[in-house]
């Protein structure tokens, strides 16, 4: 009896170890098959050269400028509220119907299909407020969408700090803005910065909201102002893998590459600054 | 000394109402977002009829007069999901225990950042390997005239479901007070057992809400199932045929749509449709969520 259920434990975590092969295990092998194929295409010239002859040759220069354009855009709209959002929920809301409100519109908002926030920063910011397509109406649509992530990455940070650091601040007459900007924000800083960087990670490869709302097709130059149309390297790759034929294997693997290792080296930082700020805590 | 007093809590009193206004923003864009959508979309129903468009079984936008059923853009969401759910649910809920209660403690670092590194993944970069690997795969494994089909879309949609699925089944299981599984060990059962029969109900609603939201990013994404279905806007006969997804209609049509036209409304309408779906499914999550806690 005792040996059977042995036995069957023995079964059980094999399964389990199974499934969790099938999981990890392609991420792994389609890593190492984007680098193996993308790698010949990295040249300098690649990276900082104009696409040209209809994007069959050249390089993806404007993409990647694009691209930066719109996370640094992003993050300028999303960093402050997403932050001071975070400090409301975690500082100064009370267990109430509106808090509660406040967190089932923040899991909606994460929630809501990337092509819904393509239509409606297509109706808001590029039709009713008039920016048409361009950086600043992408980097709007793209700011409400990484919202979530810097709100909720911000207020595991904030709610880590200690009470009583802050029952020390209060009790010493600091105001509670105060204490909340001397004593709690310099010790939640890492995990800021954590959930900022995952903001710009899926700001840089989300395709579906900058579709209708900045991505130009073919621009062989760069972006002159935010009111300005922008390529952008996950819309290109989307391009340049199903809109134009006869382009060589090695330009779409190239571009895949340098949007994955964009992707990846930001993911890399987050989790290193999270791991030095968790290692670094003694609390 | 007074002045400077007053004006510390005036800007004091400006910041804690910027705070305020923040914190209620979230709200603020859920709003924004459905009404910008059926300011747009609810145009549409001036000429067609709520029914015709939800159970219509033409989508030919173009064509004269144009057809807005959307029944079998619905049938292709519905076909990609249920193929994705019946792959991804069984096998994320069991890497989440292994992760979360088998694995020893450096494997499991190393599974967590395997999660989180696919978690990172653009879907137009995965969308693009899927064309280049799956595609034919399916196209010659099945023999079939083109690998561009639901069941390519289904495959690839389990895998990037993963880690919601994982992640959040894995903190349910952590958040299961370790004496449940300490009392079941005490008392004879195995590991498995303890797993099997204490921990696993004990976090049965944070695993429902891990399935729902799951659910949620696979009815969402569109990248991906764009670049690997087909889109095909008829009603299919089997997982074995390109079929078209709501999400995909939206992305492909609206680039060429002439704004103001039936058409144009039509994909907003759509994406109504889309943003009542994902909030319902988050809403049962966030249910399934609280439940736990009390």
């Amino acid at each position: 009896m005792i040996k059977n259920a042995y036995t069957r434990e023995k079964l059980a975590f094999s399964i389990l170890f199974l499934s969790t092969l099938v999981v990890v295990l392609p991420v792994i092998l389609i890593l190492i098959y984007i680098i193996y194929q993308g790698w010949h295409a990295i040249s300098w010239d690649f990276l900082t050269q104009m696409p040209k002859r209809g994007m069959r040759e050249g390089g993806i220069f404007p993409a990647i400028v694009g691209t930066l354009w719109l996370v640094l855009g992003t993050l300028i709209f999303a960093l402050p509220l997403g932050v001071l959002s975070a400090i409301y929920l975690s500082e100064y809301a009370k267990d109430n119907f509106l808090t509660r409100a406040v967190k089932l519109a923040i899991i909606n908002l994460a929630g809501v299909p990337s092509v819904v926030y393509g239509l409606f920063g297509l109706g808001i910011f590029v039709i009713f407020l008039k920016f048409g397509a361009s950086i600043l109406a992408g980097s709007l649509t793209l700011a409400i969408m990484v919202l979530p992530i810097i709100i909720t990455t911000t207020r595991e940070a904030l709610d880590s700090v200690p009470q009583s650091f802050r029952q020390v601040s209060l009790s010493l007459g600091v105001s509670k803005w105060e204490t909340i900007r001397r004593v709690v924000l310099p010790h939640a800083l890492p995990g800021i910065l954590t959930g900022m960087i995952l903001a710009v990670s899926r700001a840089a490869g989300e395709t579906a909201p900058i579709l209708f709302t900045v991505a130009a097709f073919y621009l062989p130059r760069l972006p002159k102002s935010i009111f300005d149309q922008a390529m952008a390297l996950p819309y290109h790759l989307y391009v340049i893998s199903t809109q134009v034929p006869n382009i060589k294997l090695e330009i779409r693997y190239g571009t895949a590459l340098v949007l994955l290792m964009i992707v990846l080296s930001l993911n890399l930082v987050a989790i290193l600054v999270r791991a030095q700020f968790r290692k670094k805590r003694k609390w | 000394m007074q002045k400077n007093f007053n004006g510390k809590l005036v800007k004091e009193w400006v910041i804690e109402r910027c705070i305020y206004l923040s914190g209620i923003a979230s709200i603020i864009f859920v709003g924004l977002i459905f009404i910008f959508l059926a300011k747009e979309g609810f145009s549409l129903f001036k000429t067609v009829s709520v029914s015709d468009f939800l159970l219509g079984q033409k989508w030919y936008p173009i064509s004269t007069p144009a057809q807005f059923g959307i029944l079998p853009l619905i049938v292709g969401s519905l076909y990609v999901t249920l193929g994705a759910t019946i792959i991804a649910v069984p096998i994320g809920i069991a890497s989440a225990v292994y992760i979360a209660e088998v694995a020893p403690v450096k494997t499991r670092e190393i599974l967590k950042s395997g999660i989180e590194v696919l978690a990172a993944i653009p879907s137009v970069v995965l969308g693009f390997i899927g064309m280049m690997t799956l595609v034919p795969w399916v196209k010659n494994t099945f023999h079939l005239p083109t690998g561009l089909t639901a069941f390519s879309g289904a495959l690839m949609l389990a895998f990037m479901a993963m880690p919601t699925i994982v992640s959040i089944a894995e903190d349910a299981l952590n958040a299961v007070p370790k004496r449940y599984k300490e009392a079941a060990l005490a008392l004879g059962a195995t590991r498995w057992q303890a797993i099997w029969r204490v921990i696993f109900p004990a976090a049965s609603s944070g695993i429902l809400a891990a399935v729902m939201l799951g659910i949620g990013r696979v009815i969402g994404e569109t990248m991906a199932v764009m670049m690997i279905t087909g889109n095909a806007a008829r009603i299919p006969n089997s997982l074995f045929e390109p079929v078209r997804t709501l999400t995909a209609t939206v992305a492909a049509e609206m680039g060429e749509t002439v704004r103001g036209s039936d058409h144009y409304f039509a994909l907003f309408a759509i994406g109504i449709v889309l943003f009542i779906i994902t909030f319902f499914i988050n809403l049962i999550a966030d249910l399934a969520v609280h439940r736990k806690l009390k």
